[in-house]
């Protein structure tokens, strides 16, 4: 077979991922964000910023995790049960945001105000720590023998887990205040360019610290970044973030207004592909590789029908909602 | 010891998907008739442009919106939990399942993403046609997952169209043999035909409960007509399926009709059990209250047909609980043949021209507005509790199926489940209860325009509420 149907399914699930990551990111964000803004006139035009979007990103959650079972099962079958308990946190904490979500406009009394105003605080930021937890376990590797997880409940719980936890929660409040400068105006949108600017910093102090301490605990990593060809492949990353993180220090200076936004969101994505090159061509690392984990090639086709057709009309649709809602939003003009 | 009278992980892990799933299924089976009332509430719309059907439309599609973002929110746990809990059940079935799962959340995804928004917030922004189009589409989409969803678990109860590659996983042979394996088309037609009538047994219970109070509500007048043509003519519709299901059920899995009928020996002129205990131990139902010859008749279409029992087959393919299924099943049986009753008490006013004016017949039908959502459960109890102890009936064992999961690990997610689910969907229905008693008016609003395109927030509330009041954020 000419077409190498797995390699076409592993970069959907990657791109659906990553589409989770960038677009959840910033919502998250929002929620990360709520200690540093605390009034209320504040928290309702941040929450009506995401209003319109926020439950269409987290639905590529459900496309990565049914995806992943359908078309890399081995790897669905292994990953899952590795990281049980941050897996499973980080549901609860988004069903439970979601509500949160909603009720802080039903409730007509500041206390009852404040009190769904933590919960949505408080769900972003569990969710957002255990997906940084779940990828630094994860990047980690998983002790897999036979077709099942060997390892223990607790092998998630590292202190590089921890670190990547800590990692993503900056990472996300960054990608958030970079959307509010974005969607914002006047006093708000001033607090949010005051808080991008160390948010950055944090973000790129992260980056850095993450990636010495895989250099420095991992044999493969060294060998696959200092070394041939691993390291004309990787090289330019590193340089590419350098240049973006002088590309938003300026942007902020200059007070532009979708720029920052982009360039977070651009560090985002060469973190995720300098990811991708540390791990290639594995998908649980460090043992299974992409095809080792493929489904069936029945499977595979029989799907990829379906997935060429739904998922374009589904990117198309999103991009509409986001042109439609596009534009400043106001305390007054909220879509509450 | 201690430790053996501790559940274990495989309990534990049973216990958490039944859990989370009874859940789950509680809002569908709800909202895949809605969306086709609404359907049909809409075309009546157009073809007579009376006012009382969009007023009516438009007081479902509040809480329609409701209740399908509960389903996708809970659907979403459901997706995880295949690899959480049951990895190796996964790993053995995912060329098989993998691709029916990903089209189900292809479809849900797709229609979440798409036609519902419209079919929220668009009337206005994309005109009648259009819209109802949207409707349509949203309603034939909840078919058209339910399908998907349905094909999966019927395959787990009559595999077929599958091989075996040399690691144990089942692989596909041939896909129109995987969809629509043999117990496929009766427990679809079986399982929408049950989404219909729980549908119509909350809407006739709403419409009663308006009726009560004010008998002279066209709104009220006209839902709850629907819903008792709904019960007259389905429900009796629902029991022929029900006894071809059943038909399938016995000649695929022997042991678990035996289990619902309660039968241990395998005897001609076969006795239907109405009451009893089944009881493993013994190899009896005790205590049991039965109508001589009944069974054979009923389950091979032959008062002299021998109908097989437990004891003809081997004691380790026989349901792991007896009692569950037996009771579960009288349970389903009982609440449909209310349901019958309901229909043809409605049937009977109807002609005598007093529907609207029978207050025990209203308390009736309120009585029976949860009655739907029961039966369904039971029904999804006697096949699931019938089908073990295995996953893939005769071909992999629940035992088997397990992730390598340790008791406290799921233990604790279970109480954690618990505890938010509890809270969260009891606030949500909470919610839905509050809609339904609010009587439905003239000039009904809908959601109003100029609200974001919210398509799969978990309770759209501020946006659906009834009374216009200024939000907050205004």
């Amino acid at each position: 077979m000419s077409v190498d149907l797995t390699l076409i399914w592993a970069v959907l699930i990657a791109t659906a991922v990553f589409l989770y990551v960038a677009m959840d990111g910033f919502d998250l964000g929002i929620g990360i964000l709520f200690p540093a803004l605390p009034h209320k006139v504040d928290r309702d035009v941040m929450v009506n910023s995401v209003a319109p979007v926020w439950d269409g990103n987290e639905t590529w959650l459900v496309l990565g995790g049914g995806g992943l079972f359908a078309a890399f099962p081995l790897a669905y079958v292994t990953i899952l049960p590795a990281l049980y308990m941050p897996l499973i946190l980080m549901l609860l904490a988004l069903v439970f945001r979601g509500v949160a979500f909603e009720m802080r406009f039903r409730v007509t009394t500041p206390r009852g105000q404040l009190a769904w105003d933590r919960a949505f605080s408080w769900g972003s930021y569990v969710a957002t720590f255990c997906q940084g937890i779940a990828l630094g376990a994860f990047v980690q590797g998983i002790r897999v023998e036979g077709r099942a997880y060997a390892g223990g409940w607790w092998d998630w719980l590292t202190p590089f887990s921890l670190l990547t936890g800590f990692a993503l929660v900056v990472g996300y409040g960054l990608l958030g205040a970079c959307w509010l400068i974005w969607k914002t105006e006047g006093d708000l949108q001033r607090r949010a360019y005051a808080l991008a600017r160390p948010l950055g910093l944090a973000t790129l102090v992260a980056i850095a610290v993450v990636s010495a301490t895989m250099l420095a605990v991992s044999a493969a990593f060294r060998e696959r970044w200092l070394g041939l060809p691993g390291m004309a492949i990787g090289a330019p990353v590193p340089v590419l973030v350098g240049l973006l993180a002088w590309r938003f220090a300026g942007a902020l200076e200059r007070r532009e207004e979708i720029m920052p936004f982009l360039c977070a969101l651009g560090v985002f994505l060469l973190s995720y592909v300098g990811l991708g090159i540390s791990m290639w061509p594995h998908i649980v690392p460090p043992d299974i590789t992409i095809w080792q984990a493929a489904t069936h090639p029945k499977s595979q086709a029989f799907l990829l029908y379906g997935a060429a057709v739904l998922v374009p009309l589904v990117l198309t649709y999103t991009a509409y909602v986001y042109w439609l809602f596009r534009g400043k939003v106001t305390a007054g003009a909220g879509y509450h | 010891m201690l430790a053996d009278h501790l559940p274990s992980a495989l309990d534990l892990a049973r216990s958490q998907f039944a859990f989370t799933v009874v859940w789950h299924f509680l809002f569908p089976a709800f909202t895949i008739g809605l969306a086709s009332y609404l359907a049909v509430l809409e075309a009546f719309w157009l073809a007579t442009g009376r006012d009382i059907y969009l007023d009516t439309y438009r007081y479902w599609l509040k809480i329609f919106a409701v209740a399908f973002a509960m389903g996708v929110v809970s659907g979403l746990v459901m997706s995880y939990q295949f690899g959480t809990n049951w990895s190796v059940f996964s790993d053995k079935t995912a060329p098989v399942l993998g691709p029916l799962l990903g089209y189900e959340v292809l479809t849900a995804f797709f229609l979440e993403a798409g036609f519902l928004g419209v079919m929220l917030f668009g009337l206005e922004r994309v005109g009648r046609r259009l819209h109802f189009l949207a409707t349509a589409l949203v309603a034939g989409g909840t078919l058209l997952s339910a399908f998907w969803i349905l094909s999966a678990n019927s395959w787990m109860q009559t595999p077929a169209g599958h091989g075996l590659d040399a690691e144990g996983r089942f692989v596909p042979e041939s896909w129109w043999a995987v969809i629509f394996n043999p117990s496929f088309p009766y427990r679809f037609a079986h399982t929408v035909t049950a989404a219909y009538l729980t549908t119509a047994m909350i809407v006739g219970a709403v419409g009663a409960w308006h009726l009560l109070r004010d008998r002279f509500n066209p709104r009220a007048r006209l839902m709850f007509s629907m819903a008792m043509w709904m019960a007259a003519i389905v429900a009796p519709v629902q029991l022929v399926l029900g006894d071809l299901h059943g038909g399938n059920t016995y000649h695929h899995q022997p042991a678990k009709v035996a289990a619902m009928e309660g039968h241990f020996e395998s005897e001609r002129r076969a006795p239907s059990i109405l009451f009893g205990w089944p009881d493993a131990e013994s190899g009896s139902t005790k205590w049991q209250v039965g109508i001589p010859g009944l069974a054979s008749l009923y389950l091979a279409h032959d008062l002299d047909a021998e109908v097989t029992g437990l004891k003809a087959l081997p004691r380790d393919t026989w349901p792991t609980n007896l009692p569950l299924v037996f009771w579960a099943f009288r349970v389903m049986v009982g609440l449909g043949l209310l349901m019958i009753g309901l229909g043809l008490c409605s049937l009977y006013l109807r002609w005598k021209d007093r529907l609207y004016e029978t207050p025990w017949l209203h308390r009736f039908a309120v009585a029976m507005g949860p009655s739907g959502l029961v039966a369904v459960t039971a029904g999804w109890v006697v096949t699931e509790a019938g089908r073990q102890p295995f996953t893939v009936y005769g071909l992999l064992r629940t035992a088997d199926s397990l992730s390598p999961v340790a008791a406290p690990a799921v233990a604790t997610s279970l109480a954690a489940f618990a505890v938010v689910y509890f809270a969260v969907f009891g606030a949500g229905i909470w919610y839905l209860m509050h809609l339904f008693n609010q009587a439905p008016r003239p000039h009904e609003p809908g959601p109003p325009v100029g609200q974001p395109v919210r398509t799969a927030g978990i309770t759209p509330a501020p946006a659906l509420a009834a009374d216009p009041r200024p939000t907050p954020a205004e």
